[in-house]
């Protein structure tokens, strides 16, 4: 087990680096030249070379791509072109509004997979199997913006229930989620983002369920005359890792892939944030942002991974 | 067993009709589709959809970017505009066919050039193991590194919109999965028996991935490519919302319900209305690939 975690961990820091290398060629490969954009029209070949200068934009790319590094574990992501912030705190801000909508998202369509999951593999091709596969053909292909556009439709601009955009007190420490006037602003982006995953993890929670219950064991549970409700437990038991490995993700593909969805809302998390930075091309903020982010949803993946050779003892892979 | 005796009567072998005749791979993936209802439904929509697209130019007589502010947001249903107008007073049947052309290409072309590059470098990565193999799936994890959507929004985020871009992304967004899939196949295959007795007999390594392995590998990795046509629409029209697609006049369906936003409070129900185009399109092309996967047995 501990050799396993041990190499698991020596797994990320490869592909750690690689994301810092693709984050980096994210400038590299931004069309136009940055200096000449700072520079007035009328400036000469020789302002421009001092600037490239002061910035080390006339070092080689590895010698630019170490300092970068360097500062990046300094835990500095440069300043944003449009308003001279730190990138850094601009997006650890944002990507606490993240938290609080995806992690509640994912919860809700983990456990809504679930249940609609073993409905439907305990009757597979009955009707409740129909019901359920629908849904979750619908969340796979519904493209989650048209979905925010819908709801603002119906519950903001028709019935008026919940407000259309924005986060009311506007700070992730402050969100209160038992203070309706704060959840109220969730709900909509809550709904958005918790279908796709909602439609993914259904699929596979009945696949996997339906799996297990054509197993011997489960002929042998029954023929020992352990009740229905017994018998689906023990199912739901061993489909438990995969499920929990599909739920970790989806988390990771909800904190990076909520983009949509909060543009739509203006919900100012780290989507919202990106949002911004392709509208303005502020290059800084976004490879910020991106870098944040996908080092995240690498983290997430492998405590997902931990967890779950912890869970299932058919994965003492060490 | 097949009747194979030799008639006393004639002498002769019986006529060719009398055998038991064995049916080809594609022929049982087809009685098996023939009756897959659901399956062959959406396959029939998605041919409306893109026969739709084609002939745009010969469906409607509008122009799809000319606006006329007269015309601003008319309701579905209007005698002249069926499904209304847009925030520009633009036909939206009109733009809903022409952004059909953009918005299926976006699907289609980028998972056909990914399903070939991924393709090969999954099949040499299978073939060759060891170094190469290390270097080709160690440089995909990379990628994999990244949530699909975040990996296109970097990448198109930093290139800027315009068609060219778009595609480009998608494509390096959907080669991982599937090189990665490619690569498991062949690295199952390549193992056989029937490979070890083409090497034995003297074929070149290029005839035996050729003629050997691609053929065996192409039937999952098309089938995954298949799949993956329904995520690139999604993604497509997802790039085209940001602004980071084709530019405006141009009619997308991702872009068209981008700008129609802002006209939510007007007329609410044109505004869903693309969105309902990307929708359907996905469902119909998921649940094509899944029929396809099931008709053709192959897990994925």
């Amino acid at each position: 087990m501990w050799i396993y975690a041990l190499r698991r961990l020596l797994m990320t820091i490869p592909i750690l680096l690689g994301v810092t290398i693709i984050c980096f060629a994210l400038v590299k490969i931004a069309p136009g030249d940055p200096i000449m954009s700072l520079l007035p029209p009328n400036a000469s070949q020789a302002d421009a070379d001092r600037l490239r200068e002061l910035y080390g934009l006339d070092k080689p790319v590895v010698v630019q791509y170490l300092i970068w590094l360097w500062q990046v574990l300094n835990g500095n992501l440069g300043t944003s072109i449009a308003n001279n912030a730190s990138v850094a705190s601009e997006v650890i801000r944002a990507f606490g509004n993240t938290i609080v909508i995806s992690v509640i998202a994912v919860v809700l369509a983990f456990i809504l997979s679930m249940i609609l999951g073993v409905t439907a593999a305990y009757r597979v091709g009955g009707i409740v199997d129909r019901f359920v596969t629908a849904i979750s053909v619908f969340g796979i292909s519904v493209p989650t913006f048209w979905l925010g556009v819908v709801l603002v439709i119906f519950f903001a601009v028709d019935l008026k229930w919940l407000p259309a955009t924005g986060m009311g007190s506007g700070a992730s420490a402050s969100f209160n989620y038992f203070d309706w006037d704060d959840f109220k602003f969730a709900v909509m982006p809550i709904v958005a983002l918790a279908l796709p995953p909602l439609g993914i993890m259904t699929r596979t929670t009945r696949s996997t369920i339906a799996e297990t219950l054509n197993q011997d064991f489960v002929q042998t549970l029954r023929a020992k005359g352990l009740g229905e409700h017994h018998v689906i437990m023990h199912a739901v038991r061993n489909a438990l890792p995969q499920v929990l490995a599909m739920l970790g993700l989806q988390l990771g593909y909800l904190v990076g892939g909520s983009v949509l969805v909060e543009t739509v809302f203006t919900w100012p998390g780290t989507g919202f944030l990106l949002n911004k930075a392709i509208l303005t091309r502020d290059i800084p903020l976004l490879q910020g942002t991106i870098l944040v982010l996908a080092i995240a949803f690498v983290l997430i993946n492998l405590i997902v991974d931990l967890a779950q050779s912890l869970i299932d003892p058919r994965l003492k892979r060490g | 067993m097949a009747d194979i005796s030799i008639s006393p009567t004639t002498g002769s072998l019986p006529e060719p009709a009398a055998q038991v005749r064995i049916r080809g791979y594609w022929e049982s993936v087809w009685r098996r589709l023939r009756y897959d209802y659901v399956t062959l439904f959406c396959l029939a929509l998605i041919i409306l959809i893109v026969l739709s697209a084609v002939f745009a130019p010969w469906l409607t007589h509008f122009d799809p970017d000319k606006s006329s502010i007269a015309n601003r947001l008319r309701p579905i249903g209007h005698p002249k505009y069926i499904l209304g107008t847009d925030e520009q007073g633009r036909d939206l049947l009109t733009r809903m066919l022409w952004g059909g052309r953009i918005s299926l290409m976006m699907g289609i072309v980028p998972v056909m050039i990914a399903t070939v590059v991924g393709g090969l470098f999954g099949v040499v990565a299978g073939y060759y193991g060891g170094k190469v193999n290390m270097i080709i799936m160690r440089t995909m994890d990379v990628f994999f590194a990244f949530p699909s959507v975040l990996l296109a929004i970097a990448i198109s985020g930093s290139l800027g919109g315009g068609i060219f871009n778009q595609m480009l992304t998608l494509t390096v967004v959907l080669v991982p999965p599937i090189c990665r899939v490619a690569e498991t196949a062949t690295s199952q295959v390549r193992n056989m028996d029937f490979v070890d007795a083409a090497r034995a007999s003297g074929a070149s390594t290029i005839s035996i991935i050729f003629s050997h392995v691609i053929v065996n590998v192409m039937s999952p990795v098309l089938v995954y490519a298949s799949t993956l046509v329904s995520a690139a629409i999604l993604l497509a029209s997802g790039l085209s919302f940001l602004g980071l697609g084709v530019q405006p006049p141009t009619a997308d369906w991702g872009l068209m319900l981008s700008t129609l936003r802002q006209s939510i409070y007007v007329q609410p129900i044109v505004c869903a209305v693309p969105g309902l185009a990307i929708l359907v399109t996905s469902i119909a092309f998921n649940l094509v690939s899944d029929g396809l996967r099931q008709a053709m047995d192959v897990k994925a």
